[in-house]
């Protein structure tokens, strides 16, 4: 039972609040959940069952979450705050990423994180150490953040107009596809080691990319990976879609993501 | 496994709809290109669905097929995965059914 307002937070999303070092005492931790539930209109009703009468619904099976993602993205293009919800596998180096992209960029423009995890804060005290004010949502057996959790994740965060929130997904390429957080831009995360047919297995999470970032390119003389042929499987799904290879390690490529970041953060 | 969410989001739904009702049967859509798995979804409804107004019922699936539009040629043709090719050999095709998740309609007992 929460204690704040009565409700069965059982299983909701644990949400824990790391500061950046200097940025000041503050600690808070919570679940995350939503109380209004959104009502969508019963379209009407006919008769067609023995012992009963069929209500026509109509209804989107994820209208509720859809709608929280619409009031994100209202929340943030109010305060000009661009959220980029990042995804990929386990592993590919998107905390790696995000840590040098804090550390790179934050002394010239405030960016906070959400981090999404099953469990363990790890993450967001490598992200505070970096530099970011950091949420951490644990997801509990929650396999991707959804627009609720976000929601409650960005209240307790705060963050200052116009910055840039960035969304770190729980790791699965399958689940967070489906789900909008309000975010501005998607961007997907492989890295080398997984196969350049991965574009091709994994469609839906790679036809909804804003941009594709190819990571660990440090590690190619050692694997078998064709960088063209995995282009060419994400722009199958994705025409248009920019890909960047990168090395989070070593820092190689990451000039061309901070511009991309640039281009997509200016923009209303 | 967002089959959990998705099962959790219909019933949630239709809790609130229909907050006193016992329903018998819903009747879902999950289009083939939804990347949901009906099977997944019927597994988690009855344990997701124990206490709720859902409880027992059944669960009623259509699962309509994908179509893709050529921008090609302009012929809408059947889409069997998200990479479909259009039967004139393009690859420019934008997906346009099955795509969608909906809760049709539900049928409820009127013993309540």
């Amino acid at each position: 039972m929460c204690e704040t307002c009565g409700c069965d937070g059982g299983d909701a999303a644990r949400l824990t609040t790391l500061t950046a070092p200097g940025d000041g005492p503050g600690h808070a931790a919570g679940h995350v959940h939503v109380h209004d539930p959104v009502p969508v209109p019963v379209h009407g009703h006919g008769h067609g069952h023995d012992d009963g009468h069929v209500v026509t619904l109509g209804q989107k099976v994820l209208a509720r979450n859809d709608d929280l993602a619409v009031r994100n993205r209202a929340w943030l293009a109010e305060r000009g705050i661009a959220a980029l919800n990042v995804m990929s596998s386990p592993g590919s180096g998107k905390t790696t990423l995000l840590e040098r992209t804090v550390a790179d960029l934050s002394p010239d423009r405030p960016i906070s994180v959400i981090e999404g995890d099953q469990e363990t804060l790890l993450d967001a005290r490598r992200l505070a150490a970096a530099g970011a004010r950091t949420v951490q949502v644990n997801t509990g057996a929650g396999c991707h953040l959804d627009a609720a959790m976000v929601a409650g994740a960005l209240a307790a965060l705060g963050p200052p107009d116009g910055s840039t929130v960035f969304v770190e997904n729980v790791g699965n390429l399958v689940c967070p596809a489906l789900f909008d957080l309000g975010e501005r831009a998607r961007v997907v995360l492989m890295s080398v080691t997984e196969g350049d047919d991965k574009p091709l297995k994994y469609p839906h999470m790679f036809r909804g990319a804003d941009v594709l970032l190819l990571n660990k390119t440090d590690l190619l003389p050692h694997v078998d990976f064709d960088m063209d042929a995995c282009r060419a499987a994400a722009r199958r799904l994705c025409p248009g879609l920019r890909v960047l290879p990168v090395s989070a390690t070593r820092g190689d490529g990451l000039g061309a993501w901070y511009d991309w970041l640039d281009e997509v953060t200016a923009a209303p | 496994m967002h089959e959990l969410a998705v099962t959790e989001s219909v019933i949630a739904a239709i809790s609130t709809q229909l907050p006193d009702s016992r329903v018998v049967v819903v009747h879902l859509e999950i289009g083939r290109l939804s990347g949901v798995m009906p099977d997944a979804v019927r597994f988690c409804f009855e344990l997701a669905g124990e206490g709720t107004c859902v409880e027992g019922a059944r669960l009623d699936i259509t699962e309509p097929e994908g179509v893709g539009d050529c921008a090609a040629c302009g012929a809408s043709f059947p889409a069997r995965d998200p990479l479909a090719l259009c039967p004139c050999g393009s690859a420019d095709v934008t997906i346009s059914g099955g795509a969608d998740l909906l809760i049709k309609a539900v049928e409820v007992a009127d013993d309540v």
